[in-house]
């Protein structure tokens, strides 16, 4: 039944890849909230400590032709996915070199080059995007996957059911991946769900779910492997909800008044970076001084992707308009 | 005209039935085009637009949808990202709030959002307007709240040359385009050509010449602003009578050429007055022609209830004849 492409491969190389895929996201965030702090990124800013096991687990598992879309907490999924950190870190500037032309920003990171659909900053709004995704996919016989990222917040709205339904009822290949981290900015699951295992939701539109630990990212790449396997192979949706833990505010803006430190502490405990780490050691399959040699990499990359975006430009005003309709039509028909 | 009948020979159809031969026409000439939306394939469309369309198109093309505006309308959007040109119906404008979470967060946006990488050439089809004794959650005129939104097109077609030539050139576009059909014109019928087809969306048409006031007007409201015009030039007052046809981008040049002429302007809207469209184009006017005005500009617009159920109190609320012909007369002082 299965094929090799649905096995883990659990080979120190690959391992090792995880684990170089969830450093580069942490430290490219800590760069980000330090530029944050000194002003250089505005607006909102949503950090995925604590969920990167997600973003490496299930993005590599997807074929360059598949498609992603996925919500305002999306520099993982776009690192991962191979947007370039150079134009990712100028997009969060704001700068016209951006991946979004700077006109995005954090929440709004879009890639055509690599199928990557966009951060989409309504909860749940992304889904029936993904869905209508699918639906062109298929009927245009491109037999390929739309993997879609959303919180556990988007179960409580109604586009969430719409678009299960959708998909189940009209066979399209979507992977939807809950990623759930508990808490809906500041609400926790239990006092907005009355269902709060929310695979038994996708269960109820006959979706195959599963649920898997979203912070142990050789769990979550195992559990993709089946599941991108399954909607290539059935070209129907399949749900993953992967159990996480969002380690840092919800945004710059929130003091976190709705969860204990000690809560926090605790989870950090299990955070998925030190994990693998701790594990590859303890196996003797990871030297301290690799890690050190792959932070330094990474590091420089930072610095390089820093020197771009600060090397950036501003959008000219001039251009203010460009683009809110293709260039063909006049902009001065739409004063 | 004389040249249309040497063209071709006219036949009698309804404004319904030359939004099905646009839709018929679309679907044969474009194999990316989709219709979807609540009941149009087995129930044959709510106002019986598509009937007839799921036995030529089957129910892949002629795609009915759950109730779920939301889901189908995102999902047209992701089509349409996507390399299809689908057309999604939605039964009422009413029913399209539903969906303006869609429309207005993800059509409208994206492709400014995402830097002009991701464009959304979908068109959006509804019902509008009352007169059918439909109540308040049926029957009003919200497309001067679309009219508002920046990155999409919004179109009225009052005529059947409209009517059938609109849909084909709205799914030439590259950004969205909504198309509203007034539920009192499906009946209507008149002589059309066999060989009409896609007209020209960007201009308003003068529908009648006159040079003392410009009745300014869209949709249904057409041809009781054309019954107006009838009535008042029995008492020597020439009436101009504009329709808009689109009211995304508005036609200023030819509103300001009419104003231009005859100096008086009424605006005819079957929106409420308080920030509708009618005040869009009356401002227009102060702001480019304010000089060439020789009165206050006059409105007729719905008034500010809900559409109630009764037939008098319904005639009461929208724009009639009577009180087109009295603004009209009031901004000539005559009486």
């Amino acid at each position: 039944m299965s094929t090799s492409s649905d096995k883990p491969h659990l080979t120190r190389d690959h391992l090792m890849d995880l684990l170089r895929h969830m450093i580069r996201i942490r430290r490219f965030e800590d760069k980000c909230a330090e530029l944050y702090q000194q002003e250089k990124i505005r607006g909102f800013l949503h950090l995925y400590d604590g969920e990167e096991a997600i973003a490496a687990g299930v993005i590599p598992v997807l074929e360059k032709r598949d498609r992603i879309v996925a919500t305002y907490r999306e520099h993982g999924h776009a690192l991962v996915r191979g947007v370039p950190m150079t134009t990712l870190m100028a997009e969060m500037y704001g700068k016209q070199e951006g991946c979004s032309r700077g006109r995005g920003g954090s929440m709004h990171l879009f890639d055509r080059a690599t199928n990557f659909h966009g951060g989409n900053a309504i909860v749940g709004g992304g889904l029936p995007l993904a869905v209508g995704l699918a639906l062109a996919d298929h009927m245009q016989g491109n037999e390929l996957v739309v993997a879609c990222f959303f919180g556990e917040g988007a179960v409580a709205e109604g586009e969430f059911h719409e678009s299960l339904n959708l998909a189940a009822l009209w066979g399209l290949p979507v992977l939807f991946v809950c990623e759930n981290n508990l808490y809906a900015m500041g609400t926790a699951l239990a006092i907005s769900e009355s269902e709060t295992d929310i695979s038994r939701k996708a269960a109820s539109y006959k979706i195959t779910s599963e649920s898997v630990d979203g912070m142990d990212v050789v769990a979550v790449e195992a559990a993709a492997r089946r599941a991108v396997h399954a909607v290539r192979e059935t070209h129907k949706p399949y749900f993953l909800e992967c159990r996480t833990y969002r380690l840092r505010a919800h945004s710059m803006f929130d003091p976190q008044l709705y969860r204990d430190k000690t809560e926090v502490e605790s989870r950090r405990k299990s955070e998925p970076i030190a994990r693998l780490r701790q594990w590859l050691e303890t196996n003797h399959m990871v030297h301290p001084e690799e890690v050190a040699r792959i932070e330094a990499q990474i590091d420089a990359e930072i610095a390089e992707a820093v020197a771009f975006a600060e090397a950036g430009t501003w959008e000219p005003v001039e251009q203010l308009t460009r683009f809110t309709y293709a260039d063909a039509v006049a902009p001065a028909a739409n004063r | 005209m004389q040249a249309a009948a040497t063209r071709s020979i006219a036949t009698e159809m309804t404004y319904r039935e030359a939004v099905r031969e646009a839709l018929r026409d679309a679907l044969r000439r474009d194999k990316r085009v989709f219709l979807m939306g609540e009941d149009v394939g087995r129930y044959g469309g709510c106002y019986a637009v598509s009937h007839g369309l799921l036995a030529e198109f089957g129910p892949e093309r002629i795609r009915d949808t759950p109730l779920s505006e939301s889901g189908f309308t995102g999902a047209g959007i992701g089509a349409a990202m996507a390399g299809m040109r689908p057309i999604v119906e939605l039964m009422t404008v009413n029913f399209s709030l539903l969906a303006l979470d869609q429309i207005l967060n993800t059509a409208a946006s994206v492709r400014h959002m995402s830097g002009n990488q991701f464009g959304v050439p979908l068109v959006i089809r509804m019902a509008t307007g009352a007169g059918r004794q439909l109540a308040a959650q049926h029957s009003h005129s919200l497309e001067g709240w679309y009219a508002h939104i920046p990155g999409i097109k919004v179109l009225a077609p009052a005529t059947l040359e409209d009517a059938r030539g609109m849909l084909w050139t709205a799914l030439q576009e590259p950004d969205p385009v909504l198309i509203f059909e007034n539920v009192m014109l499906y009946n209507m019928t008149g002589p059309i050509t066999a060989d009409a087809g896609a007209v020209d969306i960007g201009k308003a048409a003068v529908r009648r010449a006159g040079k003392d006031v410009s009745l300014i007007t869209y949709g249904g409201s057409l041809w009781k602003t054309l019954e107006a015009a009838t009535a008042l030039a029995s008492e020597g007052i020439e009436a101009e009578v504009i329709d808009l046809r689109s009211l995304r981008p508005l036609d200023d040049a030819t509103i300001m050429q009419s104003i231009a002429k005859t100096r008086r302007a009424v605006v005819v809207d079957e929106g409420w007055r308080s920030g509708s469209l009618s005040a869009e184009v009356g401002m227009r006017i102060v702001e480019q022609a304010f000089w060439e005005l020789d009165a206050p500009i006059g409105r007729v617009c719905s008034e500010e209830v809900p559409i109630p159920y009764p037939r008098h109190l319904e005639n009461a609320a929208i724009p009639q004849a009577p009180k087109i012909i009295a603004a009209a007369k009031a901004v000539l002082a005559r009486r």
